[in-house]
């Protein structure tokens, strides 16, 4: 398997869908008996499962995805709360292996969206008042068209300011891995590492005199 | 002067490592509790062609595919191969595994604590958003998602924006029959499931000093339901009790050197939160859900809400979707919903204390329905069967199984079938949580015991007269 790489984000013209939910959990991006299922394989067709299909298997006709006018969207506007619950980051694979690029929000759980950005996803969140708009607007267009650098979503005649944390932003925009950046202090860390055993040696678990597993 | 701080910004300040021009910490790791889903975090490290780097520091332990209601069989293959890939990875590693056969397995937010490896003080991460159980004993314990899995495997770091403070404050006294898990729900009722994102909570107050560290684990384990980053409880003697002794704690002179640290954590009297909530202990009742969402959350003398009661006509969509997936109608008492069967278990409510209660109200009563119960871990389980709680479940017509997340998410296999209605003290009443088409009620242990012996949702309270 190929180390996985973080394409850089800046700006994304494309296919939208609205979803008018509030508090979506990650049971619901992805239902738990798919989370065996290897990255390789790709989780597209496990994006929003249940809620797709119906117990038959059979495409649910009133759900906003299935929408044929829909097919192939990359942006998805969702209401108050998006990514709660579970810690999956495999919600965040079904996502983008979908095809979504950008998710739109009032608020994210907060491991939802610390796993969209390690994945190059952006979590967009908008004000209360910006969401309805963009709701409408967007089922009325089925396009938006979303600005990073700027931190703007524009549908039709609406352009919304959106907020990011700006060190997310930074990685986005660069198509950074976390690792990249954390080799940078490989000796701060030792250092620190060595530092913190004196000061704190019961941390470290010991089990019948010796160290734990130690070799 | 010094600045007054919390508990969190003290264990916080212990582990920033540096903090980066953007912003972000650069913390140190205590502990990684790894388990089946952490695969795609080996994978990671695989393609780096690299290896753990402080696998001393990791533990392995098989709690999310072990089977738990027909002995060790799995249904499936698939399943066996997740636990197994565990078990390769931890040996390739040099990782300590507890794996499905191991005398200390069980749910790795029961083990933690139950061997002593989670200790006040440390920074504790784990690829499961219930993390925050290991928090009640004054820690910082954070779930994390498969890319910052494979980040602490390679580097025992990880980066993080510092979460605001919020204190939750529960004064005054719990009434009889009410605990931990009432509280907790009675919170995310209040503030919502993301009341308090993006934040660290304490939890404070009388009502939580009282609890045993059991009930600690319980409340902080709901942090997450809340949107909360991690949840945590100031160490105090019930916490240092609890933890000595323990197989990996430490001994002797060196345990009564960390309890003189530990007792150094608890917030300064003047210390600032961000955000403050308080509840009062007394005007909780015992609680049960009725919703898709942990905040759907009400009194059992309560009814189910109207949706043409509510003006957003979004929310009023939601809230009848819901009540349709759920199977109930507007306005019908809680105490009239029937259930099919009840499940006692999870890294919530499957501890010694938590399998008493249920068997306090089981015991000498039939249930109405079939139920599982499946222990926190194997330890927890042996001390059950020396205290012949295991007989009580069994005379009540219930299933004892064995340890593991087991129903409350279900991927062993053991599932609540489609259209089923199901009394459970897990975490999570999402739509198809439990299995396609499942219907969960969160409640306490006593609550779900209650439920199984009336046949449909009930208080606990007039089934504990006459009993301890």
């Amino acid at each position: 398997m190929e180390p996985f790489k973080m394409q850089p984000f800046t700006r994304l013209d494309g296919v939208a869908v609205a979803l008018r939910r509030d508090n979506v959990d990650t049971d619901q991006v992805i239902p738990a008996r798919f989370l065996k299922v290897a990255r390789a394989d790709g989780l597209g067709d496990t994006l929003f499962h249940d809620l797709r299909y119906d117990s038959a298997g059979r495409l649910r006709g009133d759900f906003p995805l299935n929408d044929p006018a829909r097919k192939g969207a990359s942006v998805l506007i969702g209401r108050h709360n998006f990514g709660v619950g579970s810690s999956r980051e495999a919600a965040v694979y079904a996502l983008v292996d979908y095809g979504i690029r950008c998710v739109v929000a009032t608020s994210f759980g907060d491991i939802f969206a610390g796993n969209a950005v390690n994945n190059g996803l952006v979590a967009a969140i908008v004000s209360a008042e910006d969401i309805e708009k963009l709701l409408s607007a967007v089922e009325q267009t089925g396009r938006a068209e979303v600005d990073l650098n700027e931190q703007t979503i524009k549908s039709g005649n609406y352009v919304v300011p959106f907020s990011i944390d700006p060190a997310r932003k930074t990685r986005l925009l660069n198509g950074w891995d976390d690792l990249d950046l954390t080799q940078q202090y490989r000796s701060q860390i030792e250092a620190f590492a060595a530092k913190d055993r004196v000061a704190r040696p019961w941390a470290v678990p010991v089990v019948s005199g010796r160290i734990a597993n130690g070799e | 002067m010094t600045q007054p701080l919390t508990l969190f910004d003290k264990i916080w300040a212990q582990h920033e490592i540096l903090k980066a021009e953007n912003g972000l910490s650069l913390m140190w790791i205590d502990r990684h509790y790894i388990h089946e889903g952490s695969f795609q975090g080996f994978d990671k490290v695989e393609a780096r062609n690299a290896r753990v780097a402080r696998p001393d520091l990791t533990f392995g332990i098989a709690d999310h595919y072990v089977p738990t209601a027909r002995g060790r069989v799995f249904s499936d293959p698939s399943l066996q191969s997740m636990v197994q890939q565990l078990s390769d990875n931890s040996k390739k590693h040099g990782i300590l595994l507890m794996g499905m056969d191991d005398p200390r397995q069980g749910i790795v937010h029961v083990v933690g604590p139950e061997q002593g490896l989670t200790l006040p003080g440390l920074l504790i991460v784990c690829g499961d958003s219930h993390t925050a159980t290991h928090g009640a004993l004054g820690a910082i314990a954070i779930g994390i998602g498969a890319s910052e899995v494979s980040h602490v495997m390679l580097t025992q770091t990880f980066w993080q924006k510092k979460p605001k403070r919020m204190r939750v404050t529960v004064e005054g006294q719990c009434g009889a029959g009410i605990g931990a898990k009432d509280i907790a729900l009675s919170i995310i009722a209040k503030i919502g499931t993301n009341g308090a994102q993006g934040h660290a909570v304490e939890y404070a107050g009388r009502a939580v000093r009282a609890l045993t560290q059991e009930g600690r684990l319980t409340l902080c384990n709901l942090a997450i339901e809340a949107g909360a980053r991690t949840g945590m409880v100031a160490p105090d003697e019930t916490t240092f009790a609890y933890v000595k002794g323990r197989p990996f704690a430490p001994k002797g002179a060196e345990f009564d050197r960390a309890v003189a640290v530990w007792q150094q954590l608890p917030s300064d009297s003047d210390a600032a939160f961000d955000t403050e909530v308080s509840l009062d202990a007394a005007a909780i009742a015992p609680v049960v859900t009725w919703g898709t969402s942990p905040e759907d959350t009400l009194p059992i003398d309560a009814a189910v809400p109207d949706p043409t009661t509510v003006d957003d006509p979004d929310k009023a969509k939601q809230m009848q979707g819901a009540l349709d997936y759920m199977g109930l109608s507007p306005r019908q008492k809680l105490t009239d919903i029937r259930v099919d069967r009840v499940f006692i278990g999870s890294c919530t409510n499957a501890r010694i204390e938590d399998l008493r209660a249920a068997a306090a109200v089981l015991s000498g009563r039939k249930a109405k329905v079939p139920g599982l119960v499946s222990a926190g871990s194997t330890v927890v389980k042996q001390q059950a069967e020396q205290e012949g709680l295991d007989r009580i479940f069994i005379a009540a017509g219930l299933t004892w199984g064995e340890s593991g997340c087991s129903m409350c998410l279900g991927i062993n296999g053991d599932i609540v079938p489609p259209g089923e209605r199901c009394a459970s003290t897990t975490n999570r009443n999402f739509r198809g949580r439990q299995g396609p088409g499942a219907r969960t009620h969160l409640m306490s242990p006593a609550m779900v015991a209650a439920a199984a012996v009336n046949g449909h949702l009930a208080d606990v309270r007039p089934l504990l007269q006459g009993r301890a």
